[in-house]
């Protein structure tokens, strides 16, 4: 078969601000780079993005600097995080939000000219850049126009299923053109991830469709190693009402301004938990909280907890959370100005991710390069609101240019062999010359229920092995779905694909998690209910050995004496 | 509940017609819910586009009822719900399946427009001036405005007219404090503002609440006049910042 073919230096998957910011990057090197998106452009989860962006710009809090967002973001991961990440994205950060606004962005402002900054949980200082509750939208825009006049080529509503290596290296990719069903060959030198996150394989999130791990799972079965995946971040704040919008966003930002959550009973109930942080304390602390709360019956109506900002006056929450206040009131009829609106955790960010060489942003494998919240260390066991929109443009600077420099000194482009390339087309369209009633949608909800009830906030060994056990049949179930109708646009068929990811990142999630017998940050055991110093040294690192998933650990990357003691100094 | 009867049209650019499905329905719930629902249940290859169902990435524009509105955005209590609810893609752009339409052009018009262009000194920017640009950065290009604007609608005007999303873009740049480029040839005879003769229809169909014409359009129509009839005043303008 001849397929569709393009050739480029560079090919970047995903087009949130992770490959939109790597993208421009490795089209400044005067490279041919191209950039795929499962959606049209401008449509990438980030723009969904409301609270900011953190930066130790120290505009309204002077006593800010990168060394304290750098603790701060330690801290936050319980210091299994790469620390030579933590380090570059401490230091950078201010410098990509000032060169947003070179490109166009404009943000908040203080009364004097500068970036506003808020404060957000986990963070000592008001460190947050935004724009009201829109902050992703801002960068999107301005990335996707820098971008476009960069001269990089879009191929947009374009899946990615396939990745090819040349013997150890990458050289290509296969996906597939929504709009007719017909297959496009990438060859290539370099290839960066920029897929996004995973939460669809839970019932309860605040992802869009598109978040379904491809990046993760594609990396995967490349061979590449993938870490941290126990730490799937539940977001203390999702809607609950009505069942249509449950696990939508309610950003961090309502408490950033001040915005109190409270039981049935009228109670402040962080007071329990975190006297000192109180609304503002990590996430992983407020969503058990949380989910406390509603257990032992002090919860909403409707599963939740309260959470209210009526007491500021109606304008200020209208200016600076309108998003949130149009949410509220189309959506769930209720006025954020006059009353509290109901909240509980929901799925909203994977930790875990494609191991990277912090510089560079390379993978285990040559050529693949990961950036943005596909890629893994950055946050450790637990994300700080606002370190991601911060980490996708640190890093999708440096592996667009990690990329680059690989490609570069690549003089050919490596083979993609005809059999391997025959064979995935065959596999994506088996489904069609399948016949039987196993169905993509059923066992999408199947699994999604498995992973909320099974892997969820608090962990059981004996959870654990239920869900993988029913994760396994799940696969099995998928890889005899049949799908009737045409090529063109058919949702049915596109989910087989993304079933595929979705399992293997479930699986990944609950393997790591079923390793790690602790609680630290997002992962919590309710059958080990405390931190393990031992534990605490080790990364969990999954990969692919002859077919099945390996689990192992490896040793948390030490650190230099100079940031241990600005640690120390700043316990 | 009761069921409610949708009629959702099923068809590619060879023609079609609209099905209906019976479809349950529950308390708060949207139109892009029922869809959900008839994918997952009755009809697994029904094309719709959609991302975030929150109304914030202007993917899942439809007619829903003959009127041009975003899925996610359209609660069944809002409508009558004794009467079969019709959901038809865009009409003013080509189909390519069902509820998708082939929205290429925008993307197209998009690149043709100066980009961002720093000046040399730049001043400090006050929220004032954040504000008066943020109402045209908020737009989500969910093409709402495009789809109801008659210029493209009945006129097929794509080739002269870029339409209300790209005023609002063009307004976007121009009013940015830090923007420097000239863009009133383009706007006067490749993006054909002469064209529009605000109707409104674009306003009234923003989900984001833009106001298009008043504080996009017309000040952009004022800027081209001044330009080609007024060059003092417009030389005015650019020097002393009143944008
Ligand atoms: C509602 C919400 C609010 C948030 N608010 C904040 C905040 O205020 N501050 C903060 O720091 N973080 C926030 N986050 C987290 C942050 O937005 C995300 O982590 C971040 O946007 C991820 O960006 P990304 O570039 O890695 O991927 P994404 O923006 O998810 O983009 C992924 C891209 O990959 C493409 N893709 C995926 N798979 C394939 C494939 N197989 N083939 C081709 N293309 C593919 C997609 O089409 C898409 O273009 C929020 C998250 C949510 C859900
Ligand atoms: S006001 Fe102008 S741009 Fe808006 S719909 Fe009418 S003619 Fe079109
Ligand atoms: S201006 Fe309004 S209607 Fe037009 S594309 Fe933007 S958000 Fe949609
Ligand atoms: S799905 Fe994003 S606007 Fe409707």
């Amino acid at each position: 078969m001849s397929y569709e073919t393009h050739e480029h230096d560079v090919l970047i998957i995903g087009a949130g601000g992770a490959g939109l910011r790597a993208a421009v990057e490795a089209a400044s090197n005067n490279l041919s780079v191209g950039v795929v998106s499962k959606s049209l452009l401008g449509k990438a989860h980030t723009v969904m993005a409301e609270g900011g962006i953190a930066a130790a710009m120290a505009n309204v809090d002077p006593k800010d600097s990168w060394q304290t967002h750098f603790c701060d973001t330690m801290k936050g991961g319980k210091f299994l995080n790469n620390w030579r990440m933590a380090q570059l994205h401490a230091q950078e950060a201010p410098d990509r939000i000032r060169e947003l606004e070179d490109w166009g962005a404009l943000f908040d402002r203080t009364p004097d000219g500068e970036i506003l900054q808020r404060a957000f949980g986990g963070h000592t200082y008001k460190r947050l850049c935004h724009v009201g509750d829109r902050t992703g939208l801002e960068m999107i825009r301005t990335l996707q126009d820098k971008g476009v006049h960069s001269g990089i080529d879009v191929y947009m509503e374009l899946t990615i299923f396939r990745l090819f290596k040349d013997g150890g290296k990458i050289a290509g990719a296969i996906g597939y053109w929504r709009k007719n069903g017909e297959f496009v060959v990438f060859k290539v030198k370099a290839i960066v991830l920029a897929t996004g996150g995973g939460g669809k394989a839970y019932q309860i999130t605040s992802n869009s469709w598109e978040c379904t791990g491809d990046g993760h799972s594609l990396a995967y079965e490349a061979g590449a190693e993938l870490i941290d995946m126990e730490f799937f971040q539940f977001h203390p704040t999702g809607m609950v009402w009505p069942p249509g919008v449950r696990g939508l966003l309610v950003t961090e930002g309502v408490r950033g301004e001040g915005g109190l959550l409270r039981n049935n009973k009228n109670e402040r109930f962080m007071q329990r938990y975190d006297p000192q942080r109180m609304e503002l304390s990590t996430r992983d602390m407020v969503s058990r909280s949380i989910y406390t709360e509603v257990k032992e019956g002090r919860g909403s109506p409707h599963g939740g907890v309260f959470l209210d900002i009526s007491h500021l006056p109606a304008e200020r929450v209208k200016k600076k959370l309108p998003s949130m206040y149009h949410q509220f009131k189309d959506l769930a009829d209720v006025d954020i100005t006059k009353e509290p609106m109901e909240v509980g955790p929901t799925a909203h960010y994977m930790m875990g991710g494609v191991r990277v060489d912090a510089d560079t942003g390379a993978s285990t494998i040559s050529g693949l390069f990961a950036c943005g919240e596909v890629s893994g260390g950055m946050h450790g066991a637990n994300r700080l609101g606002g370190n991601s929109l911060s980490d996708l443009v640190v890093f999708g600077r440096r592996a667009g240019a990690g990329a680059a420099e690989y490609a570069r000194k690549l003089a050919f482009f490596p083979t993609v062999d005809k059999n391997e390339l025959e064979k995935a087309a065959k596999d994506m369209e088996a489904p069609f010359q399948r016949s039987g009633d196993e169905d993509p949608y059923q066992i999408h909800r199947e699994l999604q229920e498995s992973m909320q009830g099974l892997v969820g906030i608090f962990r059981t060994e004996g959870d654990l092995k239920k869900g993988i056990s029913k994760i396994e049949e799940l696969k099995q179930r998928a890889a005899k779905v049949a799908i009737k109708g045409k090529r063109e646009y058919n949702p049915g068929w596109h989910l087989v694909g993304d079933l595929k990811s979705m399992l293997t990142v479930s699986e990944a999630v609950a393997k790591a998690a079923l390793a790690r017998k602790e609680s630290r940050g997002a992962h919590s055991r309710l059958d080990y209910p405390n931190l393990d110093e031992k534990f605490g040294k080790l990364n969990v690192v999954v990969s692919q050995k002859n077919g099945e998933m390996n689990i192992s650990t490896s040793p948390v990357p030490e650190m230099p004496e100079e940031l241990k003691n600005l640690l120390a100094e700043n316990k | 509940m009761p069921d409610v009867t949708f009629k959702v049209y099923r068809g590619d650019a060879k023609g079609g017609k609209a099905v209906e499905y019976a479809v349950p329905i529950s308390p708060g719930m949207v139109v892009l819910d029922a869809i959900h629902y008839i994918q997952g249940y009755l009809s697994p290859d029904l094309a719709v586009r959609w991302n975030c169902k929150a109304a914030k990435c202007g993917s899942c524009s439809a007619e829903v009822n003959g009127k041009p509105a975003l899925m996610c955005k359209s609660r069944l209590d809002s409508l009558p719900i004794d009467k079969p609810i019709t959901v038809y893609p865009m009409k003013t752009f080509p189909l390519i399946k069902d509820l998708v339409c082939d929205v290429s052009w925008n993307f197209e018009v998009n690149k043709k427009i100066p980009p961002y262009q720093p000046i040399e000194k730049k001043p400090k920017i006050f929220q004032d001036d954040v504000d008066r640009v943020q109402e045209f950065r908020k737009c989500i290009e969910c093409f709402l405005c495009q789809d109801v604007c008659h210029v493209l609608r009945e006129h097929e005007k794509k080739a002269e007219f870029v339409g209300p999303r790209f005023f609002v873009r063009l307004a976007g740049l121009e009013m940015h404090p830090n923007d420097g480029a000239d863009r009133s040839e383009f706007m006067k005879n490749t993006a054909g503002i002469g064209w529009c003769n605000i109707t409104k229809c674009c306003t009234e169909v923003c989900p984001e609440e833009i106001h298009i014409t008043d504080n996009a359009i017309i000040p952009l129509k004022e800027r081209v006049a001044d330009r080609f009839f007024d060059p003092v005043r417009w030389f005015f303008r650019k020097l002393f910042g009143t944008k």
